[in-house]
């Protein structure tokens, strides 16, 4: 019901044209639990878009189904309007989709240029070109200001929470995709790493990239979002632009999946967020 | 929910100390500008737990004096049996080189004994002149050939089916075991077809071992190879110095270099001296060559080129391997594959220092043998750390105790001992540094 409302103040296609994704009714269950029933997701070119939703809410297991890692059990995307199917992280990557896991997905015992570069590795002469990937992932580091890693040749086991967090975003923008999914990019950042990931994510969204970030800090979220969706046991509970939200109404819908507050402001988002 | 924003809007600042623990982490090669600091990483390195290819040269270095001391007539460091210990060690190598790509993906394979025997029985099966006939190389190409697609079998069953290593190739051991019997229970040998004989063909397959390279060309081959190799290294090297990449230091690149030369020149000097009693025996064997190029070439595949990178991401993360869009099950087929491969051409040699095939082949204990050797030289069990080198340097380590052993005469209960013993205390040295390396760093998701 709560969903239903809230759709309704979505802006309009004239505002924002067709979503780059768009998410349909997606099923997915792990054995009994029921992790994400019926889910639509909007993710627009040039926005950003929190995900929010409490501890288990579904929001990492709908990232991975974006990602292809999980299969879906039903629903359908639509990539650019048409709609595709996506069965493999690499069906995801080759539509332009790059995603920042909640588990970072590093290997340990690579190097921090190995791990940018795995599954995309740079080939010269039917050999690695371990030069030129050296200088690209230096080059996309120090953009992100990560520059307390001594080396980056040294190997990801060695490296602190945060700096394996940075790594692992350094990797996601580093190619040249449509859509970016961070998963809780910044968990582990300390306050100067976490400013350059906020501001790398409006930098991503200035070159018109669709972007989702998935944190539990409302200050973040409300800083860099365009637009807000609040999952709640694994269903929409709500998504709209970030003004038609304030930090209560989030959290109304986060722990009860709806919110009073955001009803009586349904017909008139714009003004309520200005308030 | 209220404790959940919280908890978020805590500032969380970095720990200024996280990255100097982590300075003793480091490659020593990969900060160092000068050899000298790159020797104090390099010890703090070893003092931090992680000590490298250190304990195996060290062992060799231990075996060496213990057997020259005590062994009879001080005969250890002759150079008869310098060339031979290397030819015993061969199989051990060149087994040990091919079970390596299983270690390094964390799985095992425990096939390779007889897997490669069932290759070698059928390459002398199909060479001898009573019979077949085949040419030496169509009979090391099939022989080659039925090996790799034993281990592309294994390696589908592991992959596609997510059978377990450990039971496939065990059971993959017991039926070739059985093949084995079968193929050399064919023909008028009784289980025994050898190679002895003026035919060409088999004198190739026995030369595989025995064979020698004239002395003068030994020397200029030597010459030829480090000469390659140093150019390659200095060129590589110098190449990331000058765009600013990291590198080694100009002085570490001309070490290594000297100790490639240095090495080589021991090697082709002992190689040709005169190892006959009665007559000439003098040059490089052909063992050699072959196990360098067993070395070489599989080198080159885990270092430089995608397939190794995914074989180490698969050891380390086979989560963060799939998510990278990396093909698993091709990846560890192929592995498998190889390890198959590789194993034909260690029991080729094995036969070839045999003079032929024998219903005794000792398939299990040659396993054994091979991935003992893979992880005295420095490879772990648990996956994603390991290199060829490692075969080579573990496989000496295991010949030299067999040779040391050999020599002094003790008894082969004695010899199953101390082989056993020496394989416990590499386990029990990866094990030990997989855990000083995993409780030093941060805690994992
Ligand atoms: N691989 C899995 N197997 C079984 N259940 C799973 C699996 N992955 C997730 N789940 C379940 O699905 C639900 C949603 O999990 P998910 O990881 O998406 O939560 P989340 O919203 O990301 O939470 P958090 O904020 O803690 O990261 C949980 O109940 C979880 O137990
Ligand atoms: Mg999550």
């Amino acid at each position: 019901m709560a969903q239903q409302a809230v759709t309704g103040a979505s802006p309009g296609p004239a505002q924002l044209g067709e979503p780059l994704l768009k998410v349909r009714g997606i099923n997915k269950h792990f054995g009994p639990v029921q992790a994400l029933t019926n889910v639509d997701l909007d993710l627009y070119a040039g926005q950003v878009t929190a995900l929010c939703g409490d501890n288990g809410a579904g929001k990492s297991v709908l990232t991975k189904c974006i990602a292809g890692i999980y299969q879906i059990d039903g629903g359908q995307f639509f990539w650019e309007s048409k709609p595709v199917a996506i069965h493999s992280p690499r069906d995801s990557s080759a539509l332009g989709i790059e995603t920042v896991y909640q588990d970072l997905a590093l290997a340990d015992n690579l190097d921090i240029v190995q791990n940018m570069f795995l599954g995309r590795e740079q080939i010269r002469n039917g050999l690695l070109n371990e030069d030129d990937m050296e200088r690209s992932a230096g080059k996309t580091l120090s953009s992100l200001r990560v520059t307390t890693v001594r080396s980056i040749r040294q190997p990801v086991a060695s490296l602190s929470g945060g700096q394996r967090q940075s790594v692992a975003v350094a990797k996601a923008v580093m190619w040249n995709s449509k859509l970016v999914m961070l998963d809780e990019p910044t968990a582990a950042l300390g306050v100067v790493q976490t400013n350059q990931v906020l501001q790398l994510v409006r930098r991503l969204r200035e070159r018109g990239l669709a972007v989702m970030v998935i944190s539990h800090n409302l200050n973040d979220v409300f800083e860099v979002a365009d637009r807000i969706a609040v999952l709640h046991l694994g269903r929409m509970a709500g998504q709209d632009r970030a003004d038609a939200f304030d930090r209560q109404s989030v959290v109304d819908y986060m722990t009860t999946g709806a919110s009073t507050r955001s009803r009586r402001a349904d017909g008139d988002g714009e003004k309520r967020g200005q308030s | 929910m209220e404790k959940n924003v919280a908890r978020a809007e805590a500032p969380e600042s970095e720990d200024p100390t996280a990255a100097a623990e982590a300075a003793v982490e480091v490659p020593p090669e990969i900060v160092a500008q000068t050899l000298g600091q790159w020797f104090q990483a390099w010890m703090a390195r070893i003092r931090a737990g992680d000590s490298g290819v250190l304990p195996v040269i060290l062992g060799l270095v231990i075996i060496t004096f213990v057997f020259e001391g005590i062994s009879p007539h001080q005969v250890f460091l002759s150079a008869t049996n310098l060339v031979n210990l290397f030819q015993q060690s061969a199989v051990f190598m060149v087994l040990a080189m091919g079970v390596i790509f299983a270690l390094l993906l964390g799985q095992i394979d425990l096939s390779i004994g007889f897997v490669g025997a069932t290759g070698a029985a059928i390459a002398v099966q199909l060479v001898q002149p009573a019979t077949t006939k085949w040419p030496w190389w169509a009979a090391i190409a099939a022989a080659l050939l039925v090996c790799a697609l034993i281990g592309a079998i294994q390696g589908t069953l592991i992959a596609r089916l997510r059978l377990s290593s450990l039971i496939v190739t065990l059971a993959g051991g017991l039926i070739f075991n059985g093949v084995m019997l079968i193929v050399l229970g064919l023909g008028p040998f009784s289980g025994y077809p050898s190679l002895a004989g003026s035919n060409a063909n088999l004198q190739v397959l026995y030369n595989l071992m025995w064979g020698t390279i004239n002395p003068t060309v030994s020397w200029v081959g030597m010459v030829v190879l480090v000469a390659a190799a140093g150019l390659i290294m200095w060129s590589a090297d110098n190449r990331r110095r000058r765009s600013g990449l990291v590198a080694p230091p100009v002085s570490l690149t001309l070490l290594k270099i000297g100790l490639i030369a240095v090495c080589a020149v021991v090697v082709v000097a002992i190689c040709n001296v005169n190892r006959a009693a009665i007559g000439t025996l003098e040059g490089v064997p052909w063992v050699i060559p072959i196990v360098l190029a067993v070395f070489t070439v599989w080198m080159v595949l885990l270092q430089k080129t995608r397939f190794g990178r995914y074989v180490y991401a698969i050891g380390g993360n086979p989560e963060a391997a799939r998510r990278a869009g990396v093909r698993l099950a091709n990846i560890i087929t192929l592995c498998f594959t190889i390890s198959a491969f590789t194993a034909g051409i260690g029991a080729l040699l094995y036969a070839s220092n045999l003079g032929g095939m024998s219903n005794n082949f000792p398939g299990n204990s040659l396993v054994l043998q091979a991935i003992a050797s893979a992880v005295i030289g420095g490879t772990s069990l648990f996956g994603g750390r390991g290199k060829v080198l490692h075969g080579i340097l573990g496989g000496l380590v295991i010949g030299g105790i067999y040779n040391g052993m050999y020599l002094l005469s003790i008894p082969v209960q004695w010899q199953f001992i101390v082989v056993g013993v020496v394989l416990i205390l590499a386990v029990s040295i990866d094990a030990l540094s997989r855990r000083s390396a995993t409780s030093g760093s941060v805690a994992r998701v």
